[in-house]
């Protein structure tokens, strides 16, 4: 691969050796080519892979100065708050960084979910993405144990009990992730380990989601192949600084929470020491978690809620056989695009009924949003791939941006988010 | 542009409906106070904060502790360095153990952290009655409506509980307390402090000094934290308002 255009001797030299500049050039660069019809709904992967970085970074910081013990931990934490040099600015920007890091990734996902980006041939990219989700659940989770106050213990002791509704290895499940017999110190050792690895496995498997995106290349707004150089450009430069354009935007929105408002999405319990011998009154998951909260709460039985919460992101997988349709985009899928919406505003729901108390009329409502998502999955979805008649595709990205530039209205319908006239 | 702006209308608006959802959960309704330190130039009036001080060293010191701040921190509210190493030898902490493998007492130095009043939760539910009086730190961020909560429980007390409502020996009702029956007795009574500045004590001046100088304790870090936030605001804006230019000029020969 190594063809870099460069006159410098030095780097020709270097290159020859280890093709490291080129290799670059080639997946984030001028060599690798980019749909030119990309709207903002596609910079929030790049800005997914930066949360990363900036949660790694800061999350190191705190762990220089963290003591993961249940009698030093919570005081740590304030001593980072307090006494070490901008500890506050390095907590505020984790604690919303986890925040973020979801809000990102979540309209990254339902990004997927409207232009198809999980149909062929992207399914293992859909995976890969799918397995960082669920890591990125777990280590959120077990990020929110190691302040040590009443909601890091409690939802710790709620969240790990799950697993006891499994038949016959679920006790044994749940003394192997306490290390004990309870939610304890050992709990929170192997906790904050768990907590400063599982990072690295989800840069991981981000490579391998970034691989199998340089297999398909990006899907587009319009969900049609890239068929020719006029349906591309390079990444770098135009994808590079329209994504750095998004971070600015971005950057805004987070400083705005990490200076003015850092606790906002927090919960003030979590500021009480722990305590095993005082319950809260309500016992609240991390709003990123409350859909699914919602789900595992919809059934009287422990064991088949916990199953359903676990189903409603395994299905997931399934997606791509789920939807028979042969179009990618919403943009061509008339009825589709409805029960998107309907699907999108279930899933607001679902959050809404896990932050409300388990008592009526909230359980009900959280059943039929329940039956809802995995409705729209299971059913809706094959359903409409089979009897949704989809308008014509265009016959390529170009034409469809020329048309669209000149004022026609070809077969892109005027609101096709294909393109922003910058 | 157009389509931009509606990605990041989306994006707010899926985080606050989400968090809006967080916070819903039904609790006692607390009125909206006005205080310096809210809004995007917040800041301590540190007058307030002194006459907090002298409130909470004088009467909530002799039941509450304040673990987390040091007496060094007084400084930032601003007393001096003389002031604070007096107002610290005014307490007594252990020490040692000496060359002689004994501990011993000795005054609080501007190094330590607020000296509690109980060494321990059961000396303290002890003398309260069974009740355990919390340590004050942190309490302006640990209760849901965090700053006006403290000022109205300050000012919430009721001298007899509605009618049928139950009290213990040694309970108080309270309007904003949760459960309303407080083990805490009311605190605050016209002129039961003298202020060193010469304001007149009434029970709302306290509460409000109190509740200035318990949020203080809980987010020292609060103007500091504010004002390097304009100057990240102001180069945020500025850098990627200079991007999006770049970015038009970069795209300007791509039909797209």
């Amino acid at each position: 691969m190594s063809e870099l255009n460069t006159n410098n001797r030095a780097l020709k030299w270097f290159e020859a050796r280890l093709p490291v500049v080129s290799f670059l050039d080639h997946s984030l660069g001028t060599k690798y080519p980019a749909p030119k019809n990309l709207s903002y709904m596609w910079n929030f992967g790049s800005l997914a892979g930066i949360v990363l970085v900036i949660m790694i970074i800061s999350g190191l910081f705190l762990a220089m100065n963290y003591t993961a013990h249940t009698d030093y931990a919570f005081n740590s934490v304030e001593r980072i708050m307090r006494d070490v040099n901008y500890g506050w600015l390095l907590r505020y920007i984790h604690m919303n960084g986890a925040s973020f890091f979801f809000i990102v990734v979540y309209i990254h996902i339902f990004r997927g979910l409207y232009y198809g980006s999980y149909k062929p041939p992207r399914e293992v990219l859909w995976w890969m993405g799918l397995v960082i989700l669920l890591l990125m659940m777990a280590t959120a989770f077990m990020g929110y144990v190691l302040p040590w106050g009443q909601m890091s213990f409690w939802g710790a002791t709620v969240i790990t009990n799950l697993f006891s509704a499994f038949p016959i290895v679920g006790d044994d499940i749940v003394t192997l992730l306490w290390g004990g017999f309870s939610v304890d110190n050992p709990t929170l050792n192997r906790f904050f380990a768990l907590h400063f690895v599982l990072p690295f496995a989800i840069v991981g498997v981000v490579i391998l989601h970034i691989w199998a995106l340089h297999e398909a290349k990006s899907n587009n707004p319009l969900g049609i192949d890239m068929k020719g150089p006029n349906d591309a450009i390079p990444f770098h430069p135009y994808y590079t600084v329209k994504d750095l354009f998004g971070l600015g935007v971005f950057l805004i929105f987070f400083a705005y929470f990490v200076f003015w408002a850092p606790n906002y999405m927090g919960h003030p319990d979590n500021y009480i020491p722990a305590d095993p011998l005082v319950t809260p009154a309500h016992i609240v998951p991390e709003w990123y978690f409350l859909p699914f909260y919602a789900i595992l709460r919809a059934v009287p039985d422990k064991l088949g809620g916990v199953l359903l919460m676990f189903a409603s992101i395994l299905v997931l997988a399934a997606l791509p056989w789920l939807d028979t349709s042969k179009v990618r985009s919403a943009v061509f899928r008339p009825i589709y695009k409805w029960f998107f919406w309907l699907f999108f505003a279930d899933c607001i729901l679902l959050g809404y009924i896990g932050a409300m108390p388990a008592e009526e009329p909230y359980v009900l409502i959280g059943q039929f949003a329940t039956a809802y998502y995995f409705l729209h999955l299971i059913v809706l979805l094959p359903l409409i791939g089979w009897f949704e008649k989809p308008k014509p595709l265009p016959e390529s990205i170009s034409a469809a941006v020329s048309k669209k530039s000149k004022g026609g209205h070809g077969p892109v319908p005027a609101n096709a988010p294909a393109q922003e006239k910058a | 542009m157009r389509k931009f702006i509606l990605t990041a209308a989306a994006a707010v608006g899926l985080s606050l409906a989400a968090t809006t959802g967080a916070n819903a959960a039904g609790a006692i309704e607390v009125p909206d106070e006005s205080w310096t330190w809210e809004g995007l130039f917040g800041y301590y009036d540190k007058a307030q904060l002194q006459r907090g001080f002298q409130i909470y060293n004088e009467i909530c010191s002799s039941c509450h502790g304040l673990s987390l701040v040091a007496y060094r921190n007084l400084q930032e509210i601003g007393f001096s360095e003389d002031q604070v190493k007096n107002i610290a030898a005014q307490r007594e902490v252990e020490d040692g153990p000496d060359d002689t493998g004994e501990m011993f007492m000795r005054p609080a130095l501007p190094a330590d952290r607020f000296v509690s009043p109980f060494p321990n939760e059961e000396a303290a539910r002890f003398a309260n009655g069974g009740a355990l009086p919390p340590d004050l730190s942190l309490m302006a961020k640990a209760r849901p409506a965090g700053a006006d909560y403290i000022y109205h429980l300050m000012l919430g007390y009721k001298d007899e509980a509605p009618e049928g409502f139950e009290l213990g020996a040694t309970q108080y009702y309270n309007e904003y307390f949760p459960g309303h029956a407080i083990g805490m007795p009311p605190q605050l009574y016209e002129g039961m402090v003298e202020y060193a500045d010469g304001t007149e004590a009434t029970a709302e001046q306290m509460a409000h000094d109190i509740t200035g100088f318990l949020q203080w304790a809980a987010e020292p870090e609060l103007e500091e934290r504010k004002s390097l936030g304009i100057k990240v605001m102001l180069f945020l804006i500025v850098l990627t308002a200079m991007l999006y230019a770049l970015k038009r000029r970069i795209w300007s020969d791509v039909e797209h």
